[in-house]
């Protein structure tokens, strides 16, 4: 009967529908659904940016206000990605553009963006209201300036740890003064001066202003100004922060922060004299996110002080620096806590003792919310592990990375393999895990049995056979992204159901056992996948025997072929 | 990017081997020396993988000294701002120099010096005294007093036998040394 309903009525049903999961399977089940939801989709996500061509999104989805983008690969965090790989975002704007799309909003993430793809998109789309970039990169301050005095309605400027060039203009000031419609301003990872007087008046016009987040070049005294206009921010990120507590700042400082009553989420003191802290107390207890991921000049001590006032607190982002001792002050304080993101202050296997097993078995005592975890430590063990399984069996997102990448359990000098187990089998909507230490072929039979909510994998320096991998990629149904490094894993495992990585966003490989002729005959075997070679150094002139070891190897489901902007050292087999 | 320059295949064949062991054999910690097989990067990051005070006598992978890329697994962008390289033209090449019989030791920047000429000027200031004319053949002639400095391997040298750059990187420390000591290093017999 439900084909019957006059599109109407699967218009008005659809608007309900807003995950793209959920349009997706909707999409699925009839042409009539599939053209309803098409012209009703307004939001697209693209979890990678060469699945499909712009041109076809459009065609496909004529009525898109929202596009999210994702580019390079994950591990182009952690330096394992060349430069100018790819993600250029410029086709994506072009073909919108020339097809007239209504764009209001562009979120991308590890994307290439050129101040010339900021230009046009700054006046290609008149009702331009967000734009989001999150580890982006190839952009200049000038681009910033376009965007700032074209967009008319911009409500949404948010850049999250990009690489700018910060080319000392006044982008800041380009917003003209008919610009009122701000509501979210983050700038915190620009290196470069701003003009303070521009963003006190910016700020002060733009009412309904809810999160700032400014960069270090903002003084704590504009800061104190800047506050006394905007009491009702709910999300405020400082980088320089008062340091003299006698001074007439620091006075105006409090005053100031006693008035925003709204604020509930606080990041940035990259800069800051801890025994200024003080001055943020009144409106820890209202706080329910707080990240001092940047900020090592807070010690243990004061971090605690801080902690103790923050009781509504469900998200943290903290450095190890705050001790087991500190994270169980969290685990009495912080009965909301949901994500706990642990940061190493020190790089090294050998620094100061930091965390170990003993906080995180705290905060899972104390914090029976908690769902997302990134935790990285000098030493785990699986009694550890397993204890935080039991107490915690919500976990969506559990990371964990130990510091020595192949550590075993501390006490018994075991492998971890038990602990992830119980881990795997305990929260049974995990989605998305990160495992460390040292680990045979055993952990990914478990995972393989229990993490049937798995999408996300990531593997390093761990299991011993090709059976490892064939667990997971037998085991894991839901699985959409799989990254591993310098692992045991070679053809065998990797050819062994060529079809699943059809079912499968993305695959990456590096320093494994995978050969050139093993990529090959994949790519043969299935051409709706670019199995893409990164190739650094001179070793790639001419054929490459088929024998030999595959530095990095990155497939991908693509509908569109292998993509035409690939640079030099990358091989589309 | 940084350079990034693979181990020798060697060592990758041997860290990706593939293993023959019967499933579920006890794996013996041995085994952490044949696996991890970190690439070996100019990043300027120790990856040190000593055992610590705390764990006894616990196992840890390979024991050389060796940097791995993109372990621990941070943003770049985090790890930059958190943990920024000090390069060597932010920290300067302090080194103390004591002048025996003074009470306390001082500390000066080699890197703001263009040459020993400037350097000896700036000790007769802070030390008010005077240094020699240097000679290979007999060392610091016409005054009590000899530059000496420890390098790298703990050994009490003459100031101004090496070029400039050498001895800018392999000093660590500086000794004026007066009287009889002094005519011992290189004085005239």
């Amino acid at each position: 009967m439900i084909n019957y309903f006059p599109e109407e009525v699967l218009w008005h049903v659809f608007s309900f529908l807003t995950s793209h999961p959920d349009r997706n399977a909707a999409s699925l089940v009839c042409k009539s659904w599939y053209n309803v939801e098409r012209f009703s989709r307004g939001k697209v996500f693209i979890g990678n940016c060469y699945a499909i061509s712009p041109e076809r999104m459009i065609s496909r989805f004529p009525r898109v206000r929202s596009l999210t983008l994702k580019g390079k690969p994950h591990f182009a965090d952690f330096n394992l990605i060349p430069q100018d790989w790819g993600g250029n975002v410029y086709p994506w704007i072009v073909a919108m553009a020339k097809g007239s799309t209504n764009l209001e909003e562009l979120r991308l993430k590890r994307m290439v963006v050129s101040d010339e793809s900021l230009e046009l998109l700054a006046k290609s789309f008149p009702n331009f209201k967000s734009l989001v970039l999150v580890s982006c990169e190839g952009f200049t301050t000038d681009g910033l300036a376009a965007i700032a005095s074209n967009c008319r309605f911009l409500r949404e400027l948010d850049l999250q740890e990009n690489e700018v060039e910060d080319r000392r203009g006044q982008w800041l000031s380009c917003f003209p003064d008919s610009c009122t419609s701000l509501s979210s301003l983050n700038f915190a990872c620009l290196k470069g001066e701003v003009n303070v007087a521009a963003l006190e008046r910016l700020v002060a016009r733009c009412r309904n202003l809810r999160s700032l987040r400014l960069n270090h070049a903002v003084p704590p005294d504009a800061l104190q100004k800047i506050l006394a206009q905007a009491p009702q921010l709910v999300d405020l990120g400082a980088d320089s922060f008062v340091h003299d507590p006698e001074s007439e700042t620091y006075n105006k400082l409090k005053n100031v922060m006693q008035k925003c009553s709204s604020i509930r989420s606080l990041s940035g003191f990259l800069d800051v004299n801890a025994r200024c802290l003080p001055s943020i107390y009144p409106i820890c207890i209202n706080l329910t996110s707080l990240n001092l991921s940047y900020a090592p000049g807070i010690y243990s001590k004061e971090l605690v002080k801080l902690i103790h006032k923050c009781k509504k607190l469900q998200r943290l982002w903290i450095l190890d620096t705050i001790g087991d001792k500190g994270l169980g002050v969290v685990a009495s304080t912080c009965k909301e806590l949901q994500e706990l993101r642990v940061f190493p202050s020190d790089l090294h296997v050998v620094g100061n003792v930091a965390v170990t097993e003993e906080g995180l078995v705290a905060i899972s005592a104390g914090c029976p919310n908690l769902n997302s975890l990134l935790y990285f430590c000098q030493q785990m063990t699986n009694a550890a592990l397993i204890t935080v399984a039991k107490n915690c069996p919500n976990f969506i997102r559990f990371r964990l990375c130990t510091l020595n990448p192949t550590i075993p359990d501390a006490v018994t000098m075991q492998p971890l393999d038990e602990g992830f187990g119980a881990i795997v089998q305990s929260c049974k909507g995990l989605k998305r895990l990160s495992v460390s230490g040292l680990l045979t072929d055993q952990v990914f039979l478990y995972i393989g049995m229990y993490a049937e909510q798995l999408e996300m994998l990531s593997i390093a320096f761990a299991g011993d056979s090709d059976k490892g991998m064939l667990y997971v990629l037998n085991g894991c149904k839901k699985l959409k992204k799989l990254e591993i490094r310098d692992s045991p894993f070679g053809n065998m495992a990797l050819l062994a159901d060529t079809g699943k990585y059809e079912t499968m966003r993305s695959l990456w490989m590096s320093s494994c056992g995978v050969t050139f002729g093993g990529c090959k005959t994949l790519a043969e075997k299935m051409p709706r996948l670019n199995v893409e070679i990164i190739n650094e150094g001179d070793e790639m002139e001419g054929r490459p025997d088929d024998r030999q070891k595959v530095e990095k190897m990155y497939l991908y489901r693509t509908l569109v072929g292998p993509r035409k902007d690939a640079p030099d050292f990358v091989w589309t087999l | 990017m940084e350079g990034v320059m693979s181990h020798e295949s060697d060592l990758n064949l041997k860290a990706t081997e593939l293993r023959l062991g019967l499933p579920g054999t006890e794996e013996s910690t041995a085994k952490n020396n044949k696996r991890a097989s970190p690439e070996l990067v100019d990043d300027g990051e120790l990856f040190k993988l000593e055992s610590d005070a705390k764990a006894g006598d616990r196992e840890t992978a390979p024991a050389s000294k060796a940097q791995i890329v993109g372990w621990p697994p941070v943003r770049s962008y985090w790890k930059n701002n958190v943990h920024p390289k000090k390069t060597e033209a932010e920290t300067g090449n302090y080194v103390k120099v004591s002048m025996d019989g003074a009470p306390y030791l001082r500390k000066i920047d080699l890197k703001i010096y263009m040459g020993y000429s400037e350097l000896f000027k700036a000790l007769e200031n802070m030390f008010k005294l005077t240094i020699g004319e240097y000679s290979e053949r007999e060392g610091y002639k016409g005054s009590d007093y000899a530059p000496a400095y420890e390098d790298k391997d703990g050994d009490l040298m003459l100031v101004g036998d090496v070029p400039w750059e050498m001895f800018m990187s392999s000093c660590k420390r500086l000794r004026i040394m007066k009287g009889s000591e002094a005519t011992g290093l290189g004085c005239g017999a």
